[in-house]
C-alpha cells in the first residue's frame, strides 16, 4: 500500500483547514508537515485542552482526534467539539482497537474512526469526504 | 485428583465402611455366644445338681429300706426261729416272693458262729468272730458294709443288726444282691458316655461303673470329709471331658459319683457356636461385597465428576485465557500502533522528500526510495499482527446474515486456489447438498475456515489430500463443517496447547500462533463448538459445529 503515485493531489489550494490533536508529538509533527505539503490547512496540538482552546480563536472544518490521550482523552473532547461547534467534522484516530471505543465516538458525532497505523492516503481521503458531506448538510 | 489419589480413596472407604460394620458384628456374636454359653453351663451344672440330689435320695431310700425291712425280721422273730436253718430258709423265700434284694441271710452268735445260714453259698461253717464288720456291728447295733470279698471269694455288700434276746447278743446278717444295686445306682443313663458309681471314703468303688477303669482322679477332688449337698466339678483327660458331680450319701459314708459327657450335654452349645459362626461369616461376607460394591460405585461416580471437573477446568482456562489476552492485546495495540504510525508518517515524510530535484539527483535515490518501501511494507506487516490480537479485544457483535456454509466455503478456498495446485495438494470435497442456510457472521466464518485450510496445507506442505466436508446433525440443530488433512499430525503435547495464544508449529515470522486461538475465540461467539481429532502419522481433522439459528453466547 504504497503512496508513490497519491503526490498530485498536493495542488488544492481551496481544500479544507485540518485541526490534528494526538499527544504523540512526532506523528502530529510528520502529519502536519505532509498534510500540509497536499495542500491543507493544518495545524498540530498535543491534547484535548490546547484543542478547545485552539477551536476558540481559529475556525477548523476538520479535526483529527485521537482517542487514547492523557488529560481530557479523545472521547471528552469530541463531545465538547461538537457542543460548541457543531458543524465541526471529527475524524477519531486510534491505536488502540477497542471496537465500542469507536462505536460510542460515533454516537456522540465523530464523521469517522480510523485504526492507527493508517496511510496518509485514508486519511487525506476521509477528511475530503467528511469536508464535502459537511457542506452537503 | 489422580487415579492413584481415587484408589486411596476407595481403600479409605472400604477400611471405614468395613472397620464400623464388622468390628460390631464380631463384637455381637461373640459375646452373645459367650453369654449363652456360660448360661448354658451355669444350666447344665445345675441340672446335674439336682440329678445328684435326686439319686442320692433314691438311693438312701433304698439303703433305709433294706435296713429296716431286715430290722424288722429281727425283731419280729424269735431267735428259735431265726436260729432255725428250716424257718430261716422259709423266711428268705417269703421274702424273696416280693422282691429278690437279699441274697442270703445269716444268723450269727456272738462267737462269731454261723447258728443258721439260708442262702446259696456253703458259709454254715465259717467263724466271723475276726471279721472287722462283725466288730463293728457289735458296737453300732446296724451295719452296713463295703464292697469285700469275705469268705465267698465275691465282691459283695452286706446289712447287719444286732439283736438282744435271752441275755446273749445275736447278729442277723443279709446280702444284698450287687447286681440288684450297682443296677439302681447306674440306672440315671446319662447319654452314651454318663456313668454313675459309688465310691468309699479312701476312693474304693463300691458299685460297678458302666465304664471300667476309673481313674480315681475323677472324683479325688470329692474325697476327704462328706460335705453336704452336690458339687460340680470338670474333668478332662485325653479321652473324655466330663462334668463330675459327687454327694455324699445319708445312710453310708459312701460318694456318689456321676459323670456327663460335656460333648454329649453341650451339644446343643456346640451347636449355637457353629450357628453362631455361621451368621456371623456370612454376614462378613456380605458386608465385604457390599462394602466393595459401594466403594467401587462410589469411585466410579468420582472418577465420573472429575473427569467432568477436568474438562470444565479446561474449558474456564481455555476462554479465561483468551479474555486475559484480550486485554492484554488492547494494551498492546496501544502502545504498538502509536509508534507505528509514527514510523508510517515519517517514513512518508521522506518519501515526500524524496520527491524533491536535489534528491532525486543522488546516486542513492533508488536505494532510499526501496528502503523507504521496505519500512512501509513492515510497519504494514507489523500492523496486521497487531490488528489481528485485537480479535481478542473485540467486542463487537457479529453481524449475522443467512449463510449457505458451503458457497462460504467454496468462496474461502478460493483464496487459495493457487497456493493449493502449486504445493500439488488435492481438495476434495464432501458437501451434503440439503444443508439448511445459518444465521451467522460470513466474515468471520471465513476467517475461520481461511486459518484452518491454510494450517492444513502447511501441515500437508506438499503432494497430500484435503477433504472438506459438511453436514447437518438433527438433535442439535447444528452444521457441521470438518477439515481433514493427511499430514503429519499433532503429539500430545502440540495438542494440548494449538489455541493457546502465540503457541505456532511454524517457523518464525510464518505464523503469529494467533489463527487457532482467534478461531476459537470467533467461533465460541457465534455459539459454536470447535474440536480436533489428530493422530501423529495420520494427519488431522478440525470440526466445526454451528448453529443454525443464532444465539448469542452469554460470556
Amino acid at each position: 500500500m504504497t503512496e508513490r503515485n497519491n503526490s498530485q493531489i498536493v495542488t488544492v489550494h481551496a481544500g479544507p483547514s485540518v485541526l490534528v490533536v494526538d499527544d504523540e508529538q512526532d506523528f502530529v509533527e510528520t502529519l502536519v508537515k505532509r498534510m500540509e505539503r497536499r495542500g491543507f490547512k493544518v495545524a498540530g496540538v498535543g491534547g484535548g485542552q490546547e484543542a478547545l482552546l485552539l477551536l476558540g480563536k481559529e475556525h477548523f472544518d476538520v479535526v483529527i482526534l485521537d482517542v487514547m490521550m492523557p488529560g481530557i482523552d479523545g472521547i471528552e473532547t469530541l463531545r465538547e467539539i461538537k457542543l460548541a461547534w457543531p458543524k465541526i467534522q471529527v475524524i477519531l484516530l486510534s491505536g488502540h482497537g477497542g471496537e465500542e471505543m469507536g462505536l460510542r465516538g460515533m454516537a456522540y458525532g465523530a464523521y469517522s474512526y480510523l485504526l492507527k497505523p493508517v496511510a496518509l492516503k485514508t486519511i487525506v481521503e476521509t477528511t475530503y469526504t467528511a469536508f464535502e458531506e459537511a457542506g452537503v448538510r | 485428583m489422580s487415579v492413584f489419589g481415587l484408589k486411596d480413596l476407595g481403600t479409605k472407604i472400604a477400611i471405614t465402611a468395613l472397620g464400623f460394620s464388622l468390628i460390631p458384628l464380631i463384637v455381637l456374636g461373640v459375646t452373645m455366644y459367650s453369654m449363652f454359653a456360660s448360661a448354658y453351663h451355669t444350666k447344665v451344672r445345675s441340672n446335674l445338681v439336682t440329678l445328684a440330689e435326686n439319686k442320692r435320695q433314691g438311693i438312701d431310700l433304698f439303703l433305709r429300706e433294706q435296713i429296716s425291712q431286715l430290722r424288722t425280721l429281727a425283731y419280729s422273730h424269735s431267735i428259735e426261729d431265726l436260729s432255725s436253718q428250716e424257718k430261716l430258709e422259709q423266711i428268705l423265700n417269703t421274702m424273696q416272693l416280693s422282691s429278690r434284694t437279699f441274697i442270703d441271710l445269716g444268723l450269727i452268735n456272738e462267737e462269731g458262729v454261723h447258728v443258721s445260714y439260708s442262702g446259696p453259698y456253703n458259709l454254715s461253717d465259717v467263724n466271723y468272730k475276726n471279721e472287722k464288720w462283725f466288730n463293728q456291728v457289735m458296737v453300732r447295733k446296724i451295719f452296713v458294709s463295703d464292697v469285700f470279698e469275705g469268705f465267698r471269694g465275691f465282691p459283695h455288700m452286706i446289712i447287719a443288726i444286732k439283736k438282744q434276746e435271752k441275755g446273749k447278743v445275736w447278729i442277723l446278717r443279709a446280702t444284698i444282691d450287687s447286681d440288684i444295686f450297682d443296677s439302681l445306682v447306674r440306672w440315671l443313663q446319662l447319654g452314651d458316655l454318663g456313668d454313675a458309681y459309688l465310691v468309699n471314703r479312701n476312693g474304693e468303688l463300691q458299685t460297678k461303673p458302666r465304664f471300667g477303669n476309673k481313674s480315681q482322679e475323677i472324683y479325688t477332688a470329692f474325697l476327704g470329709s462328706p460335705f453336704s449337698g452336690a458339687k460340680v466339678a470338670e474333668f478332662e483327660s485325653e479321652r473324655k471331658k466330663v462334668f463330675v458331680g459327687g454327694i455324699w450319701l445319708e445312710q453310708k459314708n459312701w460318694l456318689l459319683v456321676i459323670e456327663e459327657d460335656m460333648r454329649g450335654e453341650l451339644q446343643p452349645l456346640f451347636e449355637t457356636q457353629t450357628a453362631t459362626w455361621a451368621v456371623v461369616g456370612g454376614g462378613i461376607i456380605f458386608i465385604i461385597v457390599g462394602t466393595l460394591m459401594i466403594t467401587r460405585m462410589i469411585v466410579a461416580q468420582q472418577e465420573r465428576s472429575d473427569r467432568e471437573q477436568a474438562q470444565l477446568n479446561e474449558e474456564l482456562i481455555q476462554s479465561s485465557k483468551m479474555a486475559a489476552l484480550g486485554k492484554l492485546a488492547a494494551g498492546v495495540a496501544h502502545e504498538v500502533n502509536n509508534p507505528l504510525a509514527v514510523i508510517r508518517e515519517k517514513a512518508g515524510w521522506m518519501r515526500d522528500l524524496l520527491e524533491e530535484e536535489d534528491v532525486k539527483a543522488s546516486p542513492n535515490f533508488q536505494e532510499f526510495g526501496d528502503a523507504v518501501d521496505k519500512i512501509e511494507h513492515h510497519v504494514e506487516r507489523a500492523g496486521q499482527v497487531v490488528h489481528r490480537m485485537l480479535g481478542f479485544a473485540r467486542r463487537m457483535e457479529p453481524v449475522c446474515n443467512d449463510l449457505h456454509i458451503n458457497d462460504v466455503l467454496k468462496q474461502t478456498s478460493a483464496f487459495l486456489d493457487n497456493e493449493i495446485r502449486f504445493r500439488n495438494i488435492q481438495l476434495i470435497w464432501e458437501l451434503a447438498q440439503d444443508l439448511p442456510t445459518i444465521q451467522s457472521d460470513a466474515a468471520q466464518i471465513q476467517q475461520v475456515f481461511l486459518n484452518l485450510l491454510n494450517n492444513a496445507i502447511d501441515a500437508i506442505d506438499r503432494n497430500g489430500n484435503i477433504t472438506v466436508s459438511t453436514g447437518y446433525e438433527d438433535e442439535s440443530d447444528m452444521v457441521h463443517i470438518s477439515i481433514r488433512d493427511d499430514g503429519p499430525g499433532m503429539d500430545k503435547e502440540v495438542q494440548r496447547r494449538i489455541f493457546d495464544p502465540f503457541f505456532t508449529t511454524k517457523r518464525v515470522g510464518e505464523g503469529t500462533g494467533l489463527g487457532l486461538s482467534i478461531s476459537y475465540s470467533i467461533i465460541n461467539k457465534l455459539g459454536g463448538i470447535i474440536r480436533f481429532d489428530s493422530e501423529v502419522g495420520h494427519g488431522t481433522e478440525f470440526t466445526i459445529l454451528l448453529p443454525v439459528k443464532h444465539h448469542d453466547r452469554k460470556e
